[in-house]
Formats: C-alpha cells, sequence, structure tokens
C-alpha cells in the first residue's frame, strides 16, 4: 500500500508545480460561472415557477462546479498512461513489483486533487459572498454536508475509474482519441456538465442518471444544493458504488488481458 | 542461475503493398507475416557471471532480455531465473532483479533524481538502514553527489546513465540486465561504467547479463560471450575465442563486421 501512497504523492507534488495554469484556470471559471448564472437567471425571471431546480440552488450548483472542475472534468486525462500504452512502452512498467492497476489509480486520483486544490478556495470564497439568490449557500444541514463530501469521494472514484477502463481499451485500439472525444461528449451531456440533469426532458433525464455519466458531478453537487434529497441520497450513492465496481473490474480485466498479449516491438 | 532452454518467438507483423487499394483490400482481410525473433535459444548462466550477448541489429538480443525480465511471453520454450518464471511470477521475479536500458529512461523526468530513488525504495520496499547503505555506497562509487538533487531532465547522457544504474541497483538485485548501457556516452563516462560494473561484480556477486554493440565493453567486462544471429546461438565461448575468430584486434569495426560475415549473418 505504501507504494501507491508514494505514487500518490509524487504526482500530487508533480501537479502542484502548474501555477500560471491554475491562475488562468481560475479566471475562467470566474467569467464562466457568472455568466451561466446570467443566463439561467433570464430564463427564471421569466417563469420562476418552471424552473426544476430553486435559482438559490442553481447558483450554488454552478458555483461549485467551477470549483471543482478539475476534479471530476472528463477532459483531465492522463496523457502520460495514454502514451505509455498506446507505444507500448507500459511493459516497462512491469519491470517493477507494482500493480499497474493500483499506481494508474493513484496517480489519477492525485492528478486532479493537485489540480482542483490550486484553484478551488478563492472561487469558493468569492462566490459565498455574492448575494442570494445569485451566490455559493451551505447545504441546509450538516447531515447534507457531510453525505456531500462523501458522494464527492464516490464521484472522483467514478471518473478515475471511467478513465482507466478508457486506458485499459488503448490495448485494443489503434487510437484511443475517439473514444475520448465521445467520451468528453457524452460527460458534457449526461453528466450534467453542460445543463444540470434536473433541466433535461422526461425520459432522458432518467436515463441519464442510471448511465455512469449521471454518477459523477450531478450526484455531489445535487446534494449539496439540496436538488437531491436526504432521502434520495443513498440510492444514488448505491448507483455511484455499483459503477465503481463495474467500470474498476472490466478495466481490470481488460489490462490483464492486454498486458499478456502487449508485444514491444524494436529496442 | 538463468537458465533458458528452446525458447521461441515469433513476432507477428501486418503487412500490405502502398496504395489506395490495398488499403481498402486489407480493411477485408489482412495479411500478416511471421517474424521469427529467437529460435530454440538454449544457454544457463552461473550466479556471479559477467556475461556479454552480442549480435548485429536484429538478432534478438533485446527479445532475450525481454524475455528473461517477464516483459515478454515467448511462445514455446522453459525459462527459470533463480528458480522463478520470469513471466508467470513476475512481481516476486522483478523484485530482485535490476535492469537498465541505456535508450530510455527509468527514472522521473521532473523531478529530482533523489525523489525517484526515493520512491523506488518505497516500490521494492528496502528496509531504511539497507537503503542508506546502499545508497551511500552508490553515490560514492559513481559520483553522484550534487546530481541527486537535479531533475532527470536536466542531466547529461553520462551522469543519468549513472543515475539510471544506481537506480538499478538500490534495492541490492542479485541480477542485473544491461541493455547497451555505454550506448552515446564519451571515452570517460564508458570506463567509469565499466569500472563500477566490475566493481560490483566483485562486491555483490552479482549476475551481470550485457547487450552490446561495442566490443572494447565485452573485452573489458565479460569472462564469457554469447553470439546470435537470427534468432540462434552460434557461439559460446569466452572473449579470447572471439578474439581468435576476429583474427585481429576486436575492438575495430572491420574485425566485428567481419566476425558477423563469417557467421553468414
Amino acid at each position: 500500500m505504501k507504494k501507491y501512497w508514494s505514487f500518490f504523492k509524487m504526482r500530487l507534488m508533480a501537479g502542484l508545480q502548474y501555477r500560471a495554469a491554475a491562475m488562468a484556470g481560475m479566471s475562467t471559471q470566474f467569467v464562466w460561472g457568472a455568466m451561466e448564472i446570467l443566463l439561467y437567471r433570464a430564463f427564471w425571471a421569466e417563469h420562476p415557477g418552471q424552473f426544476p431546480m430553486g435559482m438559490e440552488a442553481l447558483s450554488s450548483y454552478i458555483w461549485l462546479q467551477q470549483a471543482f472542475l478539475t476534479l471530476f472534468a472528463m477532459w483531465n486525462w492522463e496523457h502520460d498512461i495514454l502514451r505509455s500504452v498506446k507505444e507500448g512502452t507500459v511493459a516497462y512498467e512491469l519491470l517493477r513489483p507494482t500493480d499497474i492497476y493500483s499506481m494508474w489509480m493513484a496517480r489519477s486520483v492525485a492528478n486532479r486533487l493537485a489540480r482542483a486544490s490550486l484553484r478551488m478556495v478563492p472561487v469558493l470564497v468569492v462566490a459565498s459572498f455574492i448575494p442570494a439568490p445569485y451566490g455559493l449557500r451551505l447545504p441546509a444541514s450538516p447531515a447534507a454536508f457531510a453525505l456531500f463530501l462523501l458522494a464527492s469521494v464516490l464521484m472522483v472514484l467514478v471518473v478515475c475509474s471511467y478513465h482507466l477502463l478508457v486506458y485499459a481499451l488503448t490495448f485494443y485500439l489503434t487510437d484511443p482519441n475517439g473514444l475520448m472525444v465521445l467520451s468528453v461528449a457524452a460527460a458534457d451531456l449526461l453528466g450534467g456538465a453542460i445543463v444540470p440533469l434536473p433541466f433535461l426532458p422526461d425520459g432522458l433525464r432518467q436515463f441519464a442518471q442510471l448511465t455512469p455519466f449521471g454518477s459523477m458531478q450531478n450526484v455531489p453537487l445535487r446534494i449539496f444544493s439540496g436538488s437531491i434529497s436526504l432521502a434520495q441520497a443513498p440510492s444514488v450513492m448505491g448507483l455511484q458504488v455499483f459503477w465503481i465496481i463495474t467500470l474498476l473490474s472490466a478495466g481490470y480485466l481488460l489490462t490483464k488481458k492486454g498486458l499478456r498479449r502487449a508485444v514491444i516491438l524494436g529496442g | 542461475m538463468i537458465e533458458m532452454q528452446g525458447i521461441c518467438k515469433t513476432y507477428r507483423v501486418r503487412r500490405r503493398e502502398a496504395g489506395l487499394g490495398n488499403a481498402f483490400k486489407s480493411l477485408l482481410s489482412r495479411e500478416y507475416t511471421e517474424i521469427p525473433a529467437l529460435r530454440d535459444m538454449t544457454f544457463t548462466v552461473p550466479d556471479g557471471q559477467i556475461l556479454g550477448y552480442i549480435g548485429p541489429n536484429g538478432a534478438g538480443k533485446s527479445t532475450t532480455i525481454k524475455i528473461l525480465s517477464g516483459i515478454l511471453r515467448p511462445d514455446s520454450g522453459a525459462c527459470t531465473v533463480d528458480g522463478l518464471v520470469p513471466w508467470e511470477n513476475r512481481k516476486a521475479h522483478v523484485a530482485r532483479l535490476g535492469v537498465v536500458f541505456g535508450q530510455r529512461s527509468q527514472l522521473w523526468w521532473d523531478v529530482p533524481v533523489m525523489e525517484s530513488f526515493d520512491l523506488l525504495r518505497d516500490i521494492y520496499r528496502v528496509p531504511a538502514p539497507v537503503y542508506r547503505e546502499n545508497l551511500n555506497r552508490l553515490t560514492a562509487l559513481l559520483d553522484l553527489g550534487d546530481l541527486l538533487k537535479t531533475p532527470a531532465r536536466m542531466l547529461s547522457l553520462g551522469q543519468r546513465m549513472r543515475c539510471e544504474i544506481a537506480a538499478a541497483l538500490l534495492h541490492g538485485p542479485k541480477v542485473l540486465f544491461l541493455d547497451e548501457p555505454t550506448i552515446g556516452l564519451d571515452a570517460v563516462s564508458k570506463l567509469k561504467v565499466r569500472e563500477f560494473i566490475l566493481e560490483q561484480n566483485r562486491l555483490c556477486g552479482t549476475t551481470v547479463l550485457l547487450t552490446t554493440h561495442d566490443m572494447q565493453d565485452i573485452d573489458a567486462l565479460c569472462s564469457r560471450v554469447l553470439l546470435i544471429g537470427k534468432g540462434r546461438l552460434l557461439l559460446d565461448g569466452d572473449t579470447a575465442q572471439i578474439r581468435a575468430m576476429a583474427g585481429e584486434d576486436l575492438s575495430t569495426e572491420e574485425a566485428v563486421a567481419d566476425l558477423y560475415r563469417c557467421f553468414g549473418i
């Protein structure tokens, strides 16, 4: 276990180096968050009654989404891993007495934590000073906050498990780009990245919630803002656990099989 | 003790003729060519030996190293290193193995070398006192000193190679595979690396398997040489024998080319 902790630390330290990227990201997120809220406000002012979420809940959702963007964003790939699988150099990792899949997981989680920790604080602080209903409001109860934290941990694991599955599939593809583009598009639509899931039409909404993408940012952000109630939370989080187990085992088996037939040419 | 018995490995390579028509054809049916990399490779290396493994490009040297280090499965044949089958008991096997590939780095690129070393300590679970002792010895012998604080990407090739060799030996492996360790090094660095390999072998009894195109490496280090070509073992002898066959000083390219020629490879 200690060695995976060391991988984690190593990646975390490397990730903390990118100060300029964090600054740029932060300003983008302020502007983006403000624009989204202005846009939704226009609709809300017209027909407040037809809104599937309260304006206050929606604002909290958007600000949290901006603050934690790199924690759950589908586009936040570990390109070193992708490259090593694509070029076959991943076999050299086998020269060390480690389990590759656990190492990938440690690195992916560390990468997300490092990037998010650099930019979340300013967004959270500023957003909590913005007046209601356009600012960030704490959840109604401590229980909701605790559930939000737990759901966030599960969310990171769902996203990373999904990524690991894509890395595993790269063993069988000449180029993983198509799969990556599709994944990002699917997560944008079905994961509530562009529009929160309550705004989707009936049918599509229920479907989206059942996909692995629905178990990502959708869950903690809506628990925090109260759009998923305390009573609904256990079943939604159960689905998160289901996806973690399913995605991880599928990817693990594919990697094991992929490594068996991995042949490095030349050298 | 390394034992290889009748190891065969064939690569399957996809081929097609150039041109658009043929590209479409290959969508429907693909043609493969089989390229035999190793044919019936058999040899034994006793503990504590420095073995040179030579042959022209494409002879199967790297394939052998990859099979012995457990990252490639042979098609048939048996192989054990200290009683373990490399590709079946991978973790246990690589824990007592050190490998250096001259053409690729095993250090983490962006962090100081020392951080890579500390990570390796955790990966191999080297006890703290053993680690400290190994690190001090390697630092002194390979003259690492200030290099340890430098990120790997900022080292010169010679400096990096010394760090790579140290990284492969931190966990005190019993077997060391060196794949072209002196490639691209200047004369001083080459001498230093050679001197160190001899020292390591003498002090710790490390078994060394060395592949190289540099006959001076072979001359300076190896008590025994295997010559392979087209996947077959052609000669198993000592450096004196090789030198006798080459007819003159082995250090010249002509002599080596003559040697390969007289085996028809």
